[in-house]
């Protein structure tokens, strides 16, 4: 179902000038950019992107590292990944984003575990590849079942010249398991988007590359998809996998939460790679389509609308089998569905909603927050590019304001002046802003809850966007008083 | 269908049901190429040998889940203490991300700080327009009435000169001369940080006492060091303090920006030790550190400047709370007031009435130096037994005092001291040498599900328990507090081990 509404395209577009106004003359210039108001005609969203970010207006955004590290490769629960440097990179991103999986911790699955070179001076000035050979040869024996280590570079690798190639490939070697060296310093690029690329290349020249293309006992079907893109926040590549299985089709990998080794080498044999998050892994289905010959595809399981969509266009992929279960699964779910829209619509209908997140979410989620009848009024991403905003031109109306890398400053102002009843963000932005008055939920981490993903995750969604925006503690900030 | 509308499953149930279940195995099975179930099983029970202990503690350059941080995150802790205080860090920005979600996910709050966003091309020429550019964006935007610059490793790699950087970018007019922009140098390759709290407060102390004549007056400085708890305990300590009536200056306060209230209004800056009070902090008589190892520079700063300095070590219990009184009350000539001897005596009251329960329990601690000496410190004065302590970030000075600490009550005998191990050690240990409970940080919770030994949250950082650090952990009241918080998890666990019913249920007493 699509939401009919508009946006105020003249106040937004004075918020803006607002909001600039505060900025040096020089910054001033540079953040104009960056920010805009898209109307009805518009041939894409009217914002710069992916360009550094200026020098003390508190971005939000973080580096290649937590790009590589944090998001692509981190996940791979059967490989033991170092974060080769300092102590902090590697404690500050444990645990966080919860991408779950199945395993026992610390033996056959290490997910949620630090493992750290814990660079000292002396690795500074005498260079860690000695150290990053031995502390390899100490997880091999502590640590026999992991089926491969990756070594996701912090900052001063890149700097003090160390050559962990050579360490990999050496390693590798002696321990009869890929080693993966990954150049994803922390200064390289300008957000987390190069660290994507950087662990996207990787795959491809250290996984794929190397990878045993026999594959003994693998019996491919007409029906095998990889879910690309979806790194199981709560669980949300698992509800995808079930929906997806109950059409017919065989998910034969899932990149990368809950995910194998096992699983990144195979992804070549598929029919079809399914990506969720285009931003941090178009690179490998580019090459996977052009190398293979796999198309792909963007889906979107959030909310009913977008997953009955998705499920159809994917469908066109195969044959007539698939395109029934389509239709009867979609039925199936469809009470499901409008029951929780019954439940929630009355109690968030017409709520004003703002998304400031990564590279994905402020077009996927719009649909979902429609089809509970709430509007988006204003979306921005940390660190997408041209295509992303291309791509969202479609899912916003006429007078919404859209701002790239916003910075804590802009991000106030916005709210202060627009107030909306939901804010959709980070961690950094979610004490403040709930502090504000102004309804809150995590849609990187997704609070803590989740699945969000498919229908079973839709239900989830609804109950919390309701819990957050109807709580009764946002009657009580103000004591009974206070002046009117 | 798992999910339905009326009582709808998240992930906590709705992956137990049994579509997610049979899916996950085939998942497993068909794709994951796992190793076979009784290799991991093998394996499992050998990681809990102490043939495995042997192997692990054999490490020479592997670190695995280490308790510690980086020098940085203690010095944005330690700038977010003062006045209108806004932290700048020079050098990569992922980093400032990092911190400002670490702290966050600690304390619930909004953590503010910026970064001079440094990329390729100032790893090549510098980071000095970073800087010049950054400052004026910071000052323009955030109306700080103070920028504490402190650094990132890739600055420090790269060795950008910081002091040289804000001369320039003051020249530069990037904010006035006037303007307070005090820095320290916090590389993360060095320390933890504990190291940074220490070198970013020696810092704002330089540049505000450098120059200053220092005419000796009464008042005392407070430093608490770094501390996940400090808004009950920094309040704690002023209370304190205030019923000494004694003059004092907490330096580095952090109690109210880690603690505003939820009124509609987004407080980036509140309370925090004032310029005023850090410039007249050169005329102390003396200054007093909660947490030696968190302080070292700092302290001999204090000490150069020709005030009285004594250190303690995150004064948690009895004795420890006895001994900074007393510091407190010759120093400043005030006496102990009645009030806080009752405030003793009903923790002293306390202590007795629940010696039973905590008696003879082993208790395995780790977490920052200070705060582990002080933890067993309090064990022991409970009657209960320290098994093992470690600190990831604790040093062989560090681990001498703790020997002595132990060797000094017959409740320490059989503890053992862990300088520089991480908690992957910790698990060997409490697989073969284990303990009754384990005090720590968040972290431990996998520990306590590796090894069944129940965690008790009392260290930083705490992410996945809500509010505790709003409750003091030192002086007479913060150590109720502790106390509290040990007999609930003891009890729990007792009550838990009696209650199959017609079993185990003879020992379910209702009176304990």
């Amino acid at each position: 179902m699509s939401l009919d509404y508009r946006n105020d395209r003249a106040f937004h577009e004075q918020v803006i000038e607002e909001v600039l106004s505060a900025y040096p003359e020089k910054a001033r210039k540079k953040r104009g950019k960056h920010l805009n108001v898209v109307g009805e005609g518009d041939s894409d969203c009217g914002v710069k992107s992916n360009i550094k970010s200026l020098p003390g207006v508190m971005t939000v955004r973080g580096c290649a590292y937590a790009g590589s590290k944090g998001v692509v490769w981190g996940p791979i629960k059967d490989m033991v990944h170092i974060s080769h440097g300092p102590v902090g990179c590697g404690q500050y991103s444990w645990s966080q984003r919860r991408n779950y999986y199945v395993g026992e911790t610390g033996v056959n699955a290490f997910g949620t575990m630090q493992f750290t070179s814990d660079f000292q001076e002396r690795d500074i000035v005498f260079g860690g590849d000695k150290k990053l050979r031995e502390l390899i040869d100490e997880i091999g024996t502590l640590f026999p079942l992991a089926k491969g280590i990756t070594v996701q570079s912090e900052c001063p690798v890149g700097l003090i010249g160390d050559d962990i190639e050579a360490v990999a490939k050496d390693k590798a070697t002696d321990l009869g398991r890929p080693v993966v060296p990954v150049r994803c310093e922390g200064f390289r690029g300008v957000s987390q988007s190069l660290g994507h690329h950087i662990a996207n290349d990787t795959i491809r020249d250290w996984v794929f590359d190397r990878a045993d293309p026999e594959d003994k006992g693998f019996e491919p079907s007409p029906y095998d998809v990889v879910v690309i893109g979806d790194y199981n926040i709560g669980g949300d590549c698992w509800s995808s996998r079930k929906l997806l299985e109950e059409v017919g089709l065989r998910v034969i990998a899932q990149w990368t939460g809950d995910t194998t080794l096992a699983e990144l080498e195979r992804a070549p044999k598929a029919k079809l790679n399914l990506i969720h998050c285009y931003r941090s892994m178009n690179y490998i289905s580019r090459h996977m389509e052009e190398k293979y010959g796999t198309p792909w595809f963007e889906f979107n399981f959030f909310g009913p609308s977008r997953i009955e969509r998705s499920l159809r266009a994917i469908a066109e992929f195969f044959d007539d089998t698939i395109k029934e279960n389509v239709e009867k699964v979609i039925a199936r779910y469809r009470p499901l569905a409008d029951a929780v829209i019954e439940k929630y619509r009355p109690r968030l209908e017409g709520k004003k909603v703002m998304l400031y997140v990564g590279g994905l979410r402020p077009r996927h989620m719009v649909s979902a927050y429609e089809d509970l009848g709430m509007e988006i009024v204003a979306a921005g991403y940390e660190f997408a590019h041209k295509d992303d905003y291309q791509r969202t031109l479609s899912h916003v109306k006429d007078g919404t304001l859209v701002f790239d890398d916003v910075t804590a400053y802009e991000m106030e102002k916005f709210i202060e002046r627009i107030r909306p009843d939901l804010v959709g963000s980070g961690i950094k932005e979610k004490y403040p802003i709930q502090k504000m008055g102004v309804p809150f939920r995590q849609v990187h981490s997704w609070d803590y809850s989740g699945p969000y993903h498919a229908y079973d995750g839709f239900a989830v969604f609804a109950r919390d966007m309701d819990m957050a925006i109807n709580n009764p503690v946002w009657g009580k900030f103000e004591a009974p008083w206070a002046e009117a | 269908m798992p999910q339905s509308a009326e009582k709808i499953k998240d992930h906590v149930t709705l992956f137990r049901e049994p579509e997610y279940t049979e899916m996950l195995r085939e998942k497993r099975d068909a794709f994951e190429c796992p190793h076979p179930d009784d290799t991991v099983r093998e394996i499992s029970d050998w990681t809990r040998t102490e043939d495995y202990r042997e192997k692990n503690f054999a490490r020479k350059s592997l670190v695995v889940n280490p308790a510690k941080a980086c020098q940085p995150l203690g010095a944005v802790f330690c700038a977010s203490g003062f006045e209108g205080t806004l932290s700048f860090v020079h050098g990569s920005q992922g980093c400032v991300a990092y911190y400002r979600s670490h702290l966050s996910r600690h304390f619930k709050e909004p953590a503010s700080a910026v970064s001079s966003s440094m990329t390729e091309d100032a790893a090549v020429f510098g980071g000095l327009n970073n800087m010049i550019d950054g400052l004026a964006n910071a000052r323009a935007l955030y109306q700080p009435k103070m920028i504490a610059v402190s650094t990132t490793c890739m600055a420090e790699v790269i060795g950008d000169d910081l002091h040289a950087f804000i001369t320039t970018s003051k020249e530069k007019g990037s904010v006035p001369q006037d303007f307070d922009v005090p820095f320290a140098h916090t590389p993360a390759f060095h320390g933890s940080h504990v190291n940074g709290y220490d070198n970013m407060l020696l810092g704002i102390l330089t540049h505000f006492w450098q120059d200053g004549e220092r005419t000796p007056g009464t008042a005392i400085n407070i430093i608490p060091g770094f501390d996940g708890y400090c808004v009950g305990n920094n309040r704690e300590l002023k209370r304190v303090l205030d019923l000494m009536d004694v003059e004092y200056t907490i330096l580095s306060d952090p109690s109210d920006v880690y603690d505003t209230p939820s009124d509609g209004d987004f407080r980036m800056y509140d309370g925090g030790t004032t310029i005023a009070d850090t410039k007249a902090a050169l005329d102390a008589k003396a200054t007093l550190s909660m947490q030696e190892f968190c302080t070292k520079k700092v302290m001999a700063f204090a000490k150069e400047k020709e005030h009285e300095t004594a250190s303690f070590h995150y004064p948690m219990g009895v004795e420890a709370t006895d001994e900074v009184l007393m510091a407190v009350s010759e120093l400043a000539g005030k006496p102990i007031p009645d009030a806080l001897v009752r405030e003793r005596g009903r923790l002293v009251d306390a202590l007795a009435d629940s010696m039973s329960i905590v008696h003879g329990k082993s208790f395995a601690v780790f977490g920052d130096p200070d705060f582990v000496y002080g933890m067993c410190r309090f064990l022991m004065e409970m009657g209960a037994e320290p098994r093992h302590a470690l600190a990831t970030n604790g040093t062989k000075p560090w681990a001498k005092k703790m020997t002595a600490l132990l060797d000094s009550s017959p409740y320490g005998r059989d503890c053992e001291v862990w300088p520089g191990c991480d908690l992957w050690h910790m698990r060997s240990l409490l697989n073969t040498t284990p303990a009754d409970f384990l005090i720590g940080s968040s972290y431990g919770k996998y520990l306590e599900r590796d090894t069944g030994v129940p965690l008790i949250r009392l260290a930083f950082p705490i992410f996945d328990r809500h509010h505790h650090h709003r409750f003091p952990t030192w002086g007479y009241q913060g150590g109720l507090h502790v106390l509290v918080r040990i007999l609930d998890t003891i009890l729990d666990r007792l009550d838990d081990d009696t209650s199959e019913a017609g079993v185990t249920d003879i020992s379910f007493d209702l009176t304990r």
